[in-house]
């Protein structure tokens, strides 16, 4: 891959605290390596304002690798940036040119206030996963682990659904800052198990009862979720989220 | 104070067994009234409070992060070590037990690396139980694959996500009994400090990192799970914020630090691009069952992998180990490689890097497929095509990532790797019932020291940091807490908890202070490199000195001329870096000492003065069979206390992978 460096402009949002009006602030990058990735061009720019006596940009990250969930940039106006299945951190600056404008923003909803300038607060995703997103098992508890098999298809989808990383990009996505997707595939994840048998109707009723207390929007089928979605996670759950929520509120055994 | 590792009386395979049975309990009703506090969410602070929780006990648990569920567990790939023998090869705990330490290099305590085979499991069941989603045969039950060091097939896995998903099982868990009332939550926290009370651990204080405001919090008892110190190198597959802060104010506080020099490198990381390098990528230990590793046999040859012919390739590892080849444990396979860049066959840019190549796998497999299809007349071109496509249902989220890394297909060219810093065996020293040298102060997971001796083996991370906190401490804490039934809450009025919260008050207030010209990010990379060159895969006397006078100079000049933006009662990412590396570096120089003390080669720490002819490393197993557990006696001050080795079952011997 040939390499080659690059200057940019980047309007950042800046914001002081939770409370604060925020605004976007320009900023000139120079001599970027197409090898870096997006958040190693932030790096270059923090040391850059911290040399000139000025405040950094507060941007979420850890591991750097695609999988901790906390890296949340809104990019020209896409969750995690322009590239498919991909989380911010793992954006290289090889997608850009010289003389390139990026703006870049915080995921933006009412469920995820900011913090400080790109930072956001995504407890109310705890929140939901806390009204019910686990099996009720106590340490010492199980069986054998091969006492119970489960088909191939079954254990693959649950793992398909199971692979959200808890980001937030399907929210910040949404244009209704819906958080079905992420609802979903915690709820599939243990719906499609024989262990989240016992649970799964008062699962669903009360972390649907959850998200709505959260403050997120409703889902309306648009798939923006589903696009932007650093791991994949599918539409379909959506659809088994439905399903689930109709039996256990129409069953009548509850 | 001489060291009691606590380990009980009786033989090997019965000592978990009868402490289980006779440990003190405390009773549901007083376990209401005490409280315990948990630092980290990983894999051992997420099992260990969920579990605790479930108890009955009051926790409260801490992490960084803005949810438990992104601790640095969640990156582990490959998979996790159970001594289920499902497989029906042969495999056995005695076995696990075995080849855990004789991959250790023989510097791991007999008594606790039984306990973990033992309860492996029980960890397997339980991650089950809760949900999570572990690869599976067509009949329904659960699949296993195979990891260096072992001749039997007893790693669990979930595609490369291992680690996440049986970090959000336990997070799960852990996230019910914060819905129950059980456990209280402190995301984007960091713990400043370990209060001590008539020599007893009794709290934290911690900062909010959100208001920047201190904290105080009171606990019967203290656990710290806060992972390990790759950091201290700067450039490592640890996450950005992983540190050692937590741990290093423990060890201030009276912890013993256990064989801080045990660093473990791992073989197979995308290379370094460039100095805007701020962490490395690890490519699982995995592709080293497909892949082949070589280098030109010419130096400093400038052609592209594809224009050089296989008689001009050196296949260094197979060359060197044919018996294990490709697949000889990460300190050997780590050393190896940088033999050869150092001695000038390096690939790449930087010529800091050797290829791992599966064009040979892909043949193959593409050869098996034209079998098992009754194919005939195939062109070469369809039968690379199909070896592709198996390749890529084995590992093709991995040969993503790293197209999305460097840009290049490796289906097409060969992977560049290079070895990397990847965990730390060493850690706080623990007795058996993983309490360190302060009482009521323990530690879990990766910040401890105790079951992987000089090297881990893969897949034991997950393993150990889950029997840790599922497994082992539920038992051991009540053990202890069973005499503090009768200790009050003790109010943080407490002229301990004051002085405590000033002192850091202070300490944060120096380091704003200082308002210097240097940013924490240069001064880090400057310690990563001192630690790098001198104390990473190869460590000789004179490089450790020179080290240890470095980094005491990089400390001055940190105290001095750090610059940190902002203010210290908001959201500071600076200053929250600051106060990390400051531990990191007096960590660094804990590391150098130790590596120096100890003159032998074993495992991840190689000595280039003590090796044999062929350049493998040679221990001294006369002079240091022991854990060096250094006591802090003040600013650059540090006592050696060592902990003898005893081997009742297992005889140690010199590894060969030849």
């Amino acid at each position: 891959m040939e390499h080659y460096n690059m200057n940019l402009t980047l309007k950042v949002w800046k914001q002081k605290n939770a409370k604060a009006a925020g605004r976007f602030e320009t900023y000139q990058v120079k001599g970027i390596s197409s090898e870096m990735s997006f958040l190693e061009m932030f790096d270059v720019l923090n040391e850059q304002l911290i040399a000139e006596g000025k405040e950094p940009v507060a941007f979420d990250h850890d591991c750097r690798e695609g999988i901790c969930g906390m890296c949340s940039m809104y990019i020209n106006g896409r969750a995690h940036g322009p590239w498919h299945h991909n989380t911010t951190c793992q954006l290289h600056m090889r997608e850009y040119k010289d003389g390139d404008t990026i703006v870049v923003e915080p995921w933006r909803a009412d469920a995820f206030p900011v913090i400080k300038d790109l930072v956001v607060n995504r407890n109310s995703f705890d929140h939901i996963v806390q009204a019910g997103g686990y099996i009720s098992v106590n340490t010492g508890n199980a069986q054998d682990a091969n006492s119970l098999p489960i088909e191939k298809q079954k254990a693959d989808d649950s793992f398909a659904a199971a692979a959200c990383i808890g980001c937030g990009a399907c929210v910040a996505a949404c244009p209704n800052a819906s958080a079905m997707l992420f609802l979903s595939a915690k709820v599939a994840h243990l719906a499609y198990l024989p262990q989240g048998d016992v649970e799964r109707k008062e699962r669903v009723v009360n972390m649907v009862h959850q998200m709505d207390k959260e403050g997120f929007g409703s889902c309306t089928n648009i798939g923006a979720c589903e696009a932007e979605c650093p791991k994949g996670i599918s539409l379909e759950n959506i659809a088994k989220l439905n399903r689930e929520y109709m039996v256990a509120t129409f069953a009548g055994d509850r | 104070m001489p060291l009691n590792n606590r380990i009980p009386a009786g033989d090997l395979d019965t000592k978990w067994e009868k402490y289980k049975s006779t440990c003190k309990l405390v009773n549901p009703a007083n376990k209401r009234s005490i409280e315990i506090i948990v630092i980290g969410t990983g894999l051992a602070g997420a099992s260990a409070a969920a579990s605790l929780g479930e108890l009955g006990y009051k926790v409260k648990a801490f992490c960084f992060q803005d949810s438990p569920r992104r601790a640095h567990s969640i990156a582990a790939q490959g998979g996790i070590n159970a001594a289920k023998n499902y497989q029906n090869d042969g495999d056995s705990v005695y076995r696990l037990f075995y080849d855990t330490i004789k991959g250790g290099d023989y510097r791991a305590r007999e008594a606790n690396v039984h306990r973990l085979a033992e309860v492996s499991g029980n960890i397997i069941d339980q991650c089950v139980a809760q949900g999570v989603p572990f690869a599976r045969e067509y009949g329904g039950l659960l699949s296993n694959r195979s990891f260096g060091g072992t001749q039997v097939q007893r790693t669990f896995y979930a595609a490369g996500q291992t680690g996440q998903q049986l970090l959000i099982g336990a997070y799960q868990s852990l996230e019910r009994q914060v819905a129950l009332g059980n456990v209280t939550m402190y995301s984007r926290h960091e713990m400043l400090d370990i209060v001590k009370i008539d020599g007893k651990a009794r709290g934290i204080i911690a900062r909010n990192l959100v208001t920047g405001e201190l904290e105080r919090h009171f606990g019967h008892s203290v656990l710290i799970c806060s992972g390990g110190y790759g950091n201290v190198f700067y450039l490592s597959t640890n996450a950005m914020g992983s540190n050692v802060t937590a741990a290093w104010k423990a060890h201030k506080q009276g912890a013993y630090f256990g064989n801080p020099c045990f660093t473990q490198i791992h073989p197979t990381c995308i290379p370094v691009s460039g100095d805007h390098q701020s962490k490395l990528t690890l490519m699982s230990e995995s592709l080293r069952n497909d892949g082949r590793i070589w280098v030109p046999k010419k130096q400093n040859d400038s052609r592209k992998a594809n224009e050089i012919p296989a008689d001009e390739r050196d296949y260094y590892l197979e060359r060197r180990y044919p018996a294990f080849g490709n697949l000889v444990p990460r300190d050997v396979a780590s050393r190896a490689a940088k033999e050869r860049c150092d001695a000038g066959y390096g690939v790449g840019a930087s010529k800091q890097a050797v290829y791992l190549d599966f064009a040979a796998a892909i043949l193959r497999y593409g050869k098996i497929e034209v079998g098992k299809q009754g194919l005939e007349h195939v062109s070469e071109a369809d039968i690379i095509k199909m070896g592709k496509e198996v390749v890529a249902s084995k590992y093709g989220n991995l040969f993503e990532m790293y197209e999305k890394i460097t840009g290049e297909n490796p289906y097409e060219v060969p992977m560049r790797i290079y070895p990397a810093v990847h965990y730390t065996m060493g850690g706080l020293w623990v007795d058996y019932e993983l309490m360190t040298t302060v009482p009521g102060l323990y530690a879990l997971g990766e910040a401890n020291f105790s079951d992987h001796g000089a090297n881990r083996l893969g897949a034991s991370a997950l393993m150990q940091g889950l029997a840790d906190g599922y497994f082992v401490i539920p038992y051991t804490i009540g053990n202890y807490l069973a005499d503090e039934i009768r200790t009050k809450s003790i109010p943080t009025d407490h002229p301990a908890f004051v002085a405590a919260e000033k002192e850091v008050f202070d300490r944060i207030n120096k380091l704003m202070n200082i308002k210097g010209t240097e940013s924490v990010e240069s001064l880090h990379k400057r310690l990563g490199k001192i630690m790098w060159d001198k104390c990473g895969m190869a460590r000789n006397e004179k490089g450790l000195q020179e080290a240890i006078e470095e980094i005491r100079a990089l400390k001055k000049e940190f105290w001095s001329n750090v610059r940190i933006p902002g203010e210290v009662n908001e959201f500071n990412p600076e200053l929250d870096k600051a106060n990390r590396v400051a531990d990191f570096i007096e960590l660094g120089e804990l590391m150098c000492m130790d590596a120096l003390n100890r003159n032998e080669s074993c495992g991840g720490h190689f000595r280039e003065e003590y090796q044999t002819e062929e350049g493998e490393a040679l221990r001294q197993d006369d002079k240091f069979m022991y854990v060096a557990a250094w006591e802090y006696k003040g600013d650059s001050q540090f006592e050696l206390h060592k902990e003898e080795l005893v081997y009742d079952v297992v005889h140690p011997s010199a590894r060969s992978y030849k």
